[in-house]
Formats: structure tokens, sequence, C-alpha cells
């Protein structure tokens, strides 16, 4: 035992923070994502189960992209407007992780407290065929699990699922005391 | 902020996506196997059926005909790295036979933000490169065994890579097909 060890060692904080624009080829992570599937397929019995656990790998991711963005992007600064905070995932987020913006953000005409955020053709499902037997699954639930993650170690706790409906439709169900709280926030 | 190398066309991804995905995935073998030493062996299998399909990718995409011999193997793997990781590890320490080498990578997508805790020290985080490396060679009748010999995430200065040649298959039928 000894204590030199620990006091040599360069901790991933000693080091500047990338900037985050490395690139690695979309085989690559198209591969990794199918052995991921796989993975968690081998783990499940059901449809319902198998999206349980890519939704949890997916919010593992997002909960890591919380702090690397807002700082690299943002200086620092968190949002507080639920508005905003949407607007940064679909924007910011989406840019950074995808290459480009999500499709749409709209706001549910029937629930105050639920937005959709739309995609065409999600970047994981750009190479998965979903067999017949299993219509319903939608492996961009990983994708939801990272929007969930961001948008609730935010302070805007929420539920996010994804769902075959032009494209793939994430669903944004904010906790009904986010929406309540947001509203306070303007009548000041 | 448009950063042409990004575009979707390029069919690159952000590699922080593919680094944190890739974490994920470690940290929940984890979870699920709870022995290090299997976490390992899983991930060099996975990788093992990553580098079976991906190798067709890189045929295709480079046009390469048969190697001549281990050494232009050897190159051919560093255009991969290239090619899919975005790194350009360097092949060192042949042994005296020139059977065995070594790639050498300075820095490497797959570990970027990542440390691993005191407890986790014997897993073998970058095995995947080596199922990659071990797959893609036996679909061109390569057989080979990889290993990793240092690892930056246990305080080397590099991360290194050793493959070594075992044989060369012969064409065999796959089993139950003659």
């Amino acid at each position: 035992m000894s204590l030199s060890g620990r006091t040599n060692k360069t901790s991933i904080l000693d080091k500047p923070l990338s900037k985050g624009k490395g690139e690695v080829s979309l085989n690559c992570f198209a591969l990794l994502f199918s052995e991921i599937v796989q993975y968690c397929q081998n783990k499940s019995q059901t449809v319902p189960e198998l999206q349980n656990r890519l939704h949890e790998l997916g919010r593992k991711v997002g909960v890591k992209l919380i702090d690397l963005y807002f700082v690299r992007e943002r200086g620092g600064k968190r949002e507080i407007k639920l508005l905003n905070i949407l607007l940064f995932v679909k924007s910011t987020l989406w840019k950074t992780l995808f290459g480009r913006e999500a499709d749409k953000l709209e706001h549910s005409n029937d629930d105050e407290n639920t937005y959709y955020l739309m995609e065409k053709d999600p970047l994981v499902n750009k190479y998965i065929s979903v067999p017949r037997d299993k219509s319903s699954l939608n492996c961009a639930v990983f994708i939801a699990g990272i929007v969930e993650a961001v948008l609730t170690g935010t302070g805007f706790p929420a539920k996010v699922t994804a769902h075959w409906h032009k494209g793939t439709t994430y669903m944004v169900k904010f906790d009904e005391a986010v929406v309540a709280r947001d509203k306070h926030l303007e009548e000041k | 902020m448009s950063r042409s190398s990004t575009r979707f066309d390029t069919k690159k991804v952000n590699s922080e996506l593919v680094t944190l995905t890739y974490g994920a995935l470690v940290a929940q073998m984890i979870k699920d196997l709870d022995n290090t030493d299997d976490v390992s062996k899983q991930l060099e299998r996975l990788g093992y059926n990553m580098g079976v399909r991906l190798i067709e990718d890189f045929l295709a995409k480079t046009g390469t005909g048969r190697c001549l011999d281990l050494k232009d193997t050897a190159d051919k793997i560093q255009t991969a790295f290239r090619m899919y990781l975005g790194v350009q590890p360097n092949v060192t320490n042949w042994s005296p036979a020139g059977d065995e080498f070594s790639f050498m990578l300075d820095n490497n997508p797959l570990t970027e933000l990542v440390e691993l805790p005191d407890d986790l020290k014997g897993l073998r985080y970058c095995n995947i490169i080596c199922g990659v490396i071990r797959g893609a060679l036996e679909m061109v009748q390569l057989d080979v065994q990889s290993w990793i010999v240092q690892d930056q995430l246990r305080g080397d200065t590099s991360t290194e890579v050793r493959v070594k040649f075992i044989r060369r298959l012969e064409d065999a039928m796959p089993a139950g097909e003659d």
C-alpha cells in the first residue's frame, strides 16, 4: 500500500475540457448501438422491458451531458424557464449530439404539461429495421432517456417517452409542479 | 454555429455520444455481471461481433486487396483506426519473429471523460477494440489474438493494443453445410 500512487494520479478534472468536436465514424456508433440493443434484448423477455433498459441507458448518458454542455456552451449558466430549457434541448443538445436540431417542438392542445418533440429520422433508428412482431419497439427510447435525464437533472422533472408518430415523437410530460412554477415566474 | 464537419452526410457522429454511450453500456454491464473479468470478456465479444460486420464496410470503402504480409495488415488496421475512431495509432514493438505487434494510442475517443474507480482497476475498458480487430481479421482468414498491454485508464502514458498472429484460417465451410 503506497499513498504516493494516489497523489501522482492526474484526475480527469486536471485536464482541460475538450471542445467536443471530436468525431467518430457513424458506422462505429451504429454497430455499437446495435450491440447495445442486442445486449438489452438478451436480458429482456418483453418489448417494454427492452425499452426500459434502453431508456435507462439513455438516462445514464443524459446525466453526464448536463454539466458538460452547460459548462461548455453556456458558461455554466443553467436555464430556469420551461420554454428555454425545451429550446436548449431542441437546439443546443440536438445539434451537438446529432449534428442538427430536432425537427419540431409542439405544445399539446389537451394537456398543458405535455410537449412533443418530433424527429423524422432519429440517428439511432437509421439502421434498425423493426421486426414485425415487435412493431411497437422504438429504439429512440434511448434518446428519450437522454432527454428525460437532462430535463430532470436541470430541475424540470419530466417523463419522456418515444412513439412512432410522424417519424418519432418524444412525448415530454412535465410534473405539474414544474408548469405551476413556470407560471408563477411569468407572473412576476 | 454551422460546423460543416458535423453534417450528416459526412457520416460522422459526435465522439462524445459514442464515448458516453459506451460508458453507459460498460456501467450497465458492471451492474449486471458483478465480475470485472466477465465484463472484460463480454466487451471483447461485443467488439468481435462489431468487427465481423465492420470489415465489410472497410473493404467496400477502401477497395483494398489481399495483404501481402502482417506488416501490410498492421498498416491497414492503422487506416481503419483513422477511419472509424479518428485516431492514428503508431505500429510498434514488433516481435523478432514478426508475428506480434502493438498499436500505441495516445488518445482514444472511447476513454475521453472516463475514469476508472480503484475497485475496477482490473477492468479492460478498451477490450472492445481487441474484439473488433479479432472479429474483422477472422473474416479475412486471419486468426489473431489481441489484448490490452498498457492502459491510460490505469495510469500508463498510452494505451497499447497487442496483436498476435496465430494462423491463417483455411476456407472452411460453415458448420452443417457441406
